[in-house]
Order: C-alpha cells, then structure tokens, then sequence
C-alpha cells in the first residue's frame, strides 16, 4: 500500500493533536497540582500515584494524538 | 566457585554464575547481530552507525528503551531518592513523560529532512540548514563533549554492581578493574563488528530481565514491608534534620521546589532528545509513523522508572546498609545492596545481570552516536570532504573504540566524581544546541551567527554557574539547581542557559537581520520537513552549500 508523502496536515488537526500532547505535559509541569500527601491510594501518597496514573494517561493521549493524524492523512486520498 | 581475590572480599559465586551466564549470552547475541537482517555491505554509515535505517515499531522500541534508560539511572535514580528523595530523585518520571509528547511533535521532521538528505547526526542536520559549517562544529563538539561523561557514567553502574558481588575490594589494582576492562573490551569488538544492529539485540535481553527484577522486587517490597511503611519510612528520613539543621530531603516538593521539580523535569526532557544516541535511535526508524507510535508505547519504561526509583525509599524501609567495599558509604549501592540483601543469589545475579547489559546498550549505541559525529561533521567536514562511505565507517568503527577505552581510562584514573559532575555538565551542554536545531526544524529566521553566540553564551553561563555550586560533600558541581537570574526562584541550571541563549539569539537575529549580515544557504526545502519513507530518499554526500533555491534561505 503505497502512501503519497504526508503534506502539512488541516489546522482543525493539527490543533486538536496539539492539545492532546500539551495536557500531560502541563498536568506533570505544574508541581503544585499534585504536591500533596492525600487522598492516599494502597498507602501511595497523592503525589506518587497520580505522577505513575498520568505514566498511563500520557500514553493514552499520545496515541489518540498518533490516530487523529493517522485518519486525518488516510482522509485526504 | 566461591573463591577470594583480595583478603577480605567474599566473592558471591551463585550470583556471579549468572551475570557471566547472561553476558556471554549478550556477547554471542553482541557478534551474531551482524548477520540480522544482513545488509548487501556493512560499509556505510547507514548500515553500521544506523543499522540500515529500517528498524519497525517493536525493535526501535526496545532500542529506545534500551538507549534512554540507561544503567545510571537505574542506579543513579534510586540513588538519589534513598539519599535526598523526591526533588533529586522521582523528577526522573515527569521527566521521562513529558519527553514523549515532545518526541512526538519534533521528532518526525527531524527524521524526515534526515531521511531526505541522508543526514546521520544533529550536526549534518544544523550544517545542511543553516550553511554554517562553525554552527555545526559547535552542535558536534557540544554532543561530543556530552556524550563522552555519560558513556563513562555506564561504567559507574557496572562498577556498583561489581562492588556488591565482592569484586570491587580494595587489593590489587589490576585485578580489581580486570572485570570491567574485559566487558568494555567485549563491548567494543562487538559494536566495532556489527554496529547499530548488537545494542538492537541486546536490548531485548536487557528490557526482559529489568521488568523481570522490577516486577518481582514491586511485589517483593508490597509483601514484605508494605507500601505504606516503606513511605513512612521515607518521609521520616527526609524530615530529619541533618548537622546544618537544614532537612535531609524532600518527600514531597514544597513551595519553595515546585519550579526547581518542574524545570528539572522539563529541561532534563528537552536534553534527553538532543543527545546524539536519541537522534542515532530515532533515525534508526522506518518511518515517521515508527516514531510516533513509539511516542506513545515508551511510556511504559517511565512506569518501569518510577518503580525502580521507589526502591531507593524500599532500601531506607529495609535499613540497607550503602558501606562499598572500601569502607565508605555510597548511595549508589541502594539498590544493589537490596537486592543482594532480600533475595536469594540466584535472584540477585539476574537483577546485577540487568544493571550491567542494561549499561552495555547504551554505552554501545552512545560510542557509536558520537563516532559519527566524529566522522560526518569533522574528519569529512574538515580533514577529507571526499570520504567515500566506505571510509566513513571505517573512521567510526576506529573512533568508536577511541572513545570507549577514552571512557574506561577516565572512570579509572579519574576521581569518579569528575565523570558525575561532567554528565551533569552534559546535561546543560547539550541544552544549549536546541535553538538552533528544534527551530531549525521549523524557520529558517534565527541567523547563524546569532545562534552561535547564543549557543556560546549559553555554555558559558551554564558551566559558570554549574561551577559555582556548592554541597555538603563538594566545593563545586554541589548540585544541578541554581536560582533564576534576577530572581529568588531555585530552577535547573540548563533551564536557565538555554532561557539566556534564546535570549541572546533572539536579539541579535533582529540585529544581524537589520544589518543584512548574510544569512548562508539552505540545503533543505519545504516539503523535505513531511517527507515518509515512501518519498525517494536522496543520499547527498558532498557538501551542500550552494544546492539552495535562493529564496528558500530566508524563508
């Protein structure tokens, strides 16, 4: 399956895939969010749990970021 | 098995058995890693320094891991929460998930103007856009100069896991670095025989045994001491007051941390892909879609990180005791010593396994990075610009044994505190040639000259600054946190340089431009920052000055 080379993609896209990307950076840049002890998850302090929770979330948002490009390209044929 | 090499070292034998297992398993993996996926010739850069430049998402995957999760920050990480805690220690998590969106966004034009031109490091990249061949020696000196401590911080992480198995004692000095010199020795004739293709392989061995040891030593410490008591444990600690009064750490940053955790996290991941041995696995790819889905699967080593980090707090619950074999405490020996403490020998030697190989693949994929930062962007640049490929891996291959034995030489004559203090330097070395690079992926506005007095300001500032640090233990390089200038604020010391060199070469971009100083060629085009793998690939070996449409240039 031959693709022609990806051009610069819709601005509607590229804005929404932009958002998807700056929340886990902006919900782990601003320490004071989650600069607490509680509420408490299986004896983790706040603090802990949430940063490993947005390990998951990142990652959950990157991809969605990956498909939204991915159907964007494969709608411009 | 159970022999003594110094009077008064016992050797763990068991534990022992299985590291030599596991690495003459790399080490067969290691040469026989030339003949997968067999290139037509292994005489070019794109085979040996990139593997072919045809790595799919599950291989680029473990060669990322594997490359950015390096054995020093398996040890370093819980290292530092065991001694100070969460400020030093767990930024490493924020830090190495944010970096992926950045991967994401920048990453692929990078790839792509690369896969375009035939571009093998940062600097060929730098040189091609900006016609600046002194901007470009700045980019490859600086990744040189960065990546040379860190390689030699690899061997740091062996040497901690050879201490705890009783080799690291303090009778003769030649049969104590024996260990070391022959697994750097293995090392090097293996990278030097099938480049990109051995850290690739080994990778896969490395990342089992790590989330192998990380998920029974997880269970292990809920077992046995209980999340909550190993976290008491640790916030007792860090609470208490050391003989300056000050606290020993922090368990969780307060107001006066949050931008010191925040800019660490930050500036340590815009650094992560600056380094050449990113830039080396990222173009390593496919394609562009190889990249972005693994922006969005690598996460799953920052969970691994952050769990091996919370063992450093698991060593204070457990009391470990950090005295090294020459009678001095040293925090680097937390997690070793854990493990050679709760579990069996066995055990033991597959999580020393882990740490060692785990140090093996990146010091593999580092030496070949800035080889080929050697070759392409000085002994082509400046000694023989008609190097035929063939030559330039040669080069690589020779300087990549250069620069391994440069690193073995430095972490045994030198005080192994100048190799912590150089990585820490790398850190915001490197930091500062990410103007020029990451706004080059997108304008062409910045002037060159501007970019290299910002680069050259930046540097300055930041080893001024690092300098000036003082801790408890050292006169300078005490720590990598300064205040912000002109402000009380405590942020990371490369946040800083790089916030002056954009400033620098911001305004004097306006002054250059005003004064019509020439702006040099453009090699690259438009269209070459969205081209994937299906576009024709165009290998330009000569220099690339005078290629540009002339309009192109100031776009």
């Amino acid at each position: 399956m031959r693709e022609p080379s990806p051009r610069r993609l819709p601005t509607g896209v590229a804005a929404a895939a932009g958002v998807l990307l700056i929340i886990p950076v902006l919900a782990l840049l601003i320490v004071p969010l989650y600069a607490k002890k509680g509420p408490q998850l299986w004896g983790f302090p706040f603090f802990y749990w949430y940063q490993f929770l947005w390990v998951f979330l990142a990652s959950g948002f990157t991809y969605s970021a990956y498909v939204l490009i991915g159907r964007a390209r494969r709608g411009e044929r | 098995m159970s022999t003594t090499i110094a009077a008064g070292t016992k050797v763990d034998g068991v534990a022992l058995s299985v590291l030599l297992f596991f690495f003459v398993l790399v080490t067969v993996g290691g040469f026989l890693a030339a003949k997968w996926r067999r290139p037509e010739s292994m005489h070019s850069l794109d085979e040996w320094g990139l593997g072919g430049r045809g790595f799919g998402t599950i291989v680029t995957w473990f060669l990322l891991g594997g490359d950015l999760y390096t054995a020093y920050t398996f040890v370093a990480v819980p290292a530092a929460m065991f001694a100070t805690g969460a400020v030093s220690g767990f930024f490493a998590v924020p830090y190495t998930i944010v970096v992926y969106p950045l991967i994401f966004i920048f990453m692929p034009r990078m790839w792509s103007v690369a896969h375009r031109h035939g571009y093998v490091t940062p600097a060929d990249f730098v040189r091609g856009r900006y016609g600046s061949r002194g901007l470009s020696l700045a980019v490859a000196v600086t990744g040189l100069i960065a990546t040379m401590p860190y390689i030699a911080l690899q061997l740091v992480g062996i040497q901690a896991v050879l201490d705890t198995l009783g080799l690291g004692g303090t009778g003769n000095r030649f049969i104590k670095d024996l260990p070391l010199f022959i697994a750097f020795a293995v090392l090097a004739a293996y990278t030097y025989s099938s480049g990109l293709r051995a850290p690739a392989l080994i990778a896969f061995v490395k990342d089992t045994l790590i989330y192998l040891v990380i998920v029974v030593a997880i269970i292990y410490v809920g077992v046995k001491i209980g999340f909550g008591d190993m976290f008491h444990a640790a916030e007792a600690k860090m609470a208490t007051k050391t003989k300056t009064g000050a606290a020993t750490g922090a368990f969780i940053p307060n107001d006066k941390t949050y931008w010191a955790y925040s800019s660490l996290a930050f500036g340590s991941a815009l650094a992560l892909f600056m380094y050449p041995h990113s830039m080396t696995a990222v173009l390593a790819g496919r394609s562009r879609n190889v990249i972005r889905r693994n922006a969005a699967i690598l996460p799953v080593y920052s969970l691994m990180l952050g769990l091996l980090a919370l063992l450093g707090f698991a060593a204070i619950a457990a009391k470990t005791n950090v005295i090294g074999s020459d009678g001095k405490p040293n925090a680097q020996l937390a997690v070793p010593h854990f493990f050679h403490d709760a579990f069996p020998s066995w055990f033991a030697g597959v999580a020393f396994a882990a740490i060692a190989i785990g140090a093996l693949v990146p010091a593999a994929i580092m030496s070949i990075a800035a080889s080929n930062l050697f070759t392409r962007n000085i002994y082509r640049e400046f000694f023989k610009p008609d190097a035929t490929p063939k030559q330039e891996a040669q080069v690589s291959k020779i300087v990549s044994l250069v620069v391994k034995f440069g690193a073995l030489l430095f972490v045994l004559t030198l005080d192994k505190q100048n190799a912590i203090n150089f990585q820490l330097l790398g850190g915001v070395w490197i930091l500062q040639t990410i103007v020029a690079i990451v706004a080059g992926l997108y304008t062409r506005w910045f002037h060159r000259w501007a970019l290299l007095t910002g680069w050259a300001v930046g540097m300055t500032y930041g080893t001024v600054m690092a300098y000036q640090q003082k801790s408890a233990a050292t006169a300078h390089f005490g720590g990598s946190l300064a205040k912000f200038p002109f402000s009380h604020t405590t942020v990371y010391i490369g946040f800083s340089a790089l916030v002056v060199n954009l400033v620098v070469s911001v305004v004097l971009t306006f002054v250059l431009r005003a004064f019509n100083a020439p702006v040099g060629a453009d090699a690259t085009s438009p269209e070459d920052y969205y081209s994937d793998s299906e576009g024709p690939a165009v290998r330009v070996l000569g220099t690339e000055g005078g290629l540009a449409e002339p309009g192109v240039a100031r776009a």
